[in-house]
């Protein structure tokens, strides 16, 4: 439940925040709520724990490899600028927008999509996904189900398939080419409702 | 200032007869003289009036706002197999072996993200919200300034719930609780003849009855034919230590539970004294094997009230029903669910242990409105054949949710401050990897 009548004015820089991400007011409220929700201790930030606080993430097989994505490596804590920033990945896209060569990329067309997952899989954020970052994430699917060597024979054709130029790593645009075929709007799109 | 003290006196014995002769009594003897009831209209219809005002003034509002009962997202809830089905589409199957693709994790992702905005089991641990304002303090979340009116009857309900109502409350709860305790200790010294079984239920009815008009509580009853019988076990969904006062009402119950000490202490010792209940010393409850036994034991004695028994172990804020624990459901006998349903409206009942201790969850309760809530019998369950205690307990716990209109949910009620265990996760990993790996069996072996 939310704190007593809290409106756009409690959070900072709202406005800005609703151009950038293209939440509606409304939105933007009601992630604000649910972040203090998860913010336990009232402390203005967020920490892995009251990610992980969150029953059904536990139960989700990278769950802890979503919680990392939305720390910056090397970062502890999450405020709520980033926090709304990571879902905004998660709008559906806008159809029909005119490409304006000068703006930045949105964070919920087809590419911010595949970029967020992209990071998902580059832990280490050089550009590539290494064979051994397919690997841990591969694990984290998996763990117990399959030995270490089905694991690596997955690892080495999902490689094998995409990487184009042969440097034994996928870079994102081979990523994006062996995905171009997916529907990623609706796939990575998180239905807010109105 | 001897007349001042005598003042006192007088007010506080006219006090005491009115109480007594107005509610003590009928509430001894089952009948109603009408009071609670003509409080409950005026009071519905104030809440309607102040609903309507609140609505009308907010009429435009409404439109652009999200209305607090909706949900933020709409989750699609696809099964794995079919979203992972469509994510692969796009690809040929490869011809050996597995078959994972660097898209699958799409779906993991999405749903963990979903989880992250918005899930199923955070959310019944926190009072239930209201659709509209009811004027109390404690429910106010983004009701503006409306009008004068609205705002003196705010300040009247204030008034009249704190000066009036929560003192008035305080003293048939205390009453409630010492006749208890006398009653019950008087029933004691009693041998056993066929009277004192009567004498004790009696006794325990009245103490139920005034500590439920202490809580202005409006209780309906619905199916009463099915009400627990003797050498039963009921079972109940749990939102408050109050629900024991509200099923009480209507019939003896033998308790079950861990001895404490102070106050609970006294009163649990003087119920044994009269009727048998089922205390355990904390050491005993580790083991199963004895709690079970003893349960056994009580239920096979038909002469022994029915055990009321709440599975899911903790406190759920009464919009759901989650994990029924099996121990319940192994003991034998006829279970007889029972499905509990508050009002939200006219007071909130959840405890929220880890916000408020227990006394102040009590002075909460008392200075609502009132506690309207229904009851719901069903009809018994037995264990069925081939059906283990797990299924058992589902299936009761889907009657139970069904009847009083909650959601019936998987996840353990107890897990809400600890990690959830692994199986879960472990579920899901397999249910991924069958889908990977597949039917290769060559490379499954060791």
């Amino acid at each position: 439940m939310g704190s007593s009548s809290s409106n756009l004015n409690t959070i900072p820089n709202s406005q800005e925040l609703m151009q950038e991400t293209g939440f509606s007011a409304a939105h933007l409220l009601r992630l604000y709520e649910r972040f203090e929700f998860l913010d336990k201790d009232n402390k203005g930030h967020l920490r892995p724990e009251d990610f992980e606080a969150v029953q059904e993430l536990s139960t989700n097989p990278i769950g802890d490899i979503i919680i990392g994505s939305f720390f910056s490596p090397g970062q502890e804590t999450v405020d709520f600028p980033s926090f709304v920033r990571i879902l905004a990945h998660f709008r559906p896209a806008e159809k029909n927008r005119t490409r304006d060569g000068a703006q930045p990329e949105p964070a919920n067309s087809s590419t911010g999509k595949l970029k967020f997952a992209f990071q998902l899989y580059d832990r280490d954020r050089d550009g590539k996904i290494s064979r051994e970052e397919l690997l841990q994430v591969l694990r984290a699917m998996l763990e117990m189900q399959v030995t270490e060597e089905q694991l690596e024979s997955m690892a080495e054709r999902a490689i094998q398939e995409a990487d184009l130029d042969e440097d034994d790593a996928i870079s994102f645009d081979e990523f994006k080419k062996s995905l171009e075929k997916v529907n990623i709007d609706h796939k990575m799109s998180i239905h807010f409702m109105k | 200032m001897e007349e001042f003290w005598a003042g006192v006196f007088w007010a506080m014995k006219i006090w005491l007869i009115m109480i007594i002769s107005l509610i003590m009594i009928p509430a001894m003897f089952g009948f109603s003289l009408g009071i609670s009831e003509t409080y409950m209209t005026i009071l519905m219809k104030t809440l309607k009036w102040a609903t309507q005002k609140i609505q009308k003034a907010n009429a435009e509002e409404r439109a652009a706002n999200n209305s607090p009962s909706n949900g933020l997202i709409l989750r699609e809830n696809g099964s794995m197999e079919k979203e992972l089905g469509e994510l692969r589409r796009s690809r040929p199957k490869p011809p050996v072996g597995g078959d994972f693709t660097l898209s699958d994790c799409f779906y993991f992702i999405r749903r963990g993200i979903e989880s992250i905005v918005e899930d199923e089991v955070t959310q019944r641990f926190t009072s239930e919200e209201l659709v509209s304002w009811n004027l109390l303090t404690r429910t106010n979340n983004n009701f503006q300034y409306i009008s004068l009116k609205l705002t003196l009857v705010y300040g009247l309900g204030i008034f009249v719930r704190y000066c009036i109502l929560a003192p008035l409350r305080i003293t048939l709860a205390c009453i409630g609780l010492s006749w208890l305790v006398i009653g019950t200790t008087a029933v004691g010294f009693l041998p056993n003849w066929r009277i004192k079984f009567w004498l004790s239920e009696w006794v325990h009815i009245i103490c139920y009855r005034i500590c439920a008009r202490g809580l202005s509580a409006a209780i309906q009853y619905h199916n009463r034919e099915n009400k627990p019988k003797k050498g039963g076990i009921c079972v109940a969904n749990h939102t408050s230590p109050i629900d024991v006062v509200i099923l009480c009402n209507d019939g003896g119950y033998a308790m079950v539970g861990q001895v404490h000490g102070g106050l609970m202490g006294v009163l649990q010792r003087a119920m044994v004294r009269s009727c048998p209940h089922v205390w355990f010393e904390r050491s005993e409850m580790k083991d199963r094997h004895l709690v079970t036994k003893r349960l056994k034991d009580h239920v096979s004695d038909k002469t022994k009230l029915p055990i009321l028994i709440f599975p899911e172990g903790t406190c759920v804020n009464n919009t759901s029903v989650m994990m029924f624990k099996k121990g319940s459901f192994e003991i034998g006998g006829t279970i007889y669910p029972v499905a509990i349903k508050y009002d939200p409206k006219f007071g909130d009942a959840f405890w929220n242990s880890s916000k408020y201790s227990m006394v102040s969850y009590l002075l909460r309760m008392m200075t609502s409105w009132a506690l309207v809530c229904n009851v719901w019998y069903l009809p018994a369950m037995h264990q069925q054949e081939g059906e283990d205690a797990v299924q058992f307990a589902n299936r009761v716990k889907s009657a139970i949710a069904h009847q009083g209109g909650l959601v019936d949910l998987q996840w353990d009620g107890g897990l809400k401050r600890a990690k959830v265990k692994d199986t879960f996760k472990e579920q899901q990993q397999k249910k991924y990897s069958s889908m990977v790996v597949g039917d290769d069996s060559s490379s499954n072996s060791d």
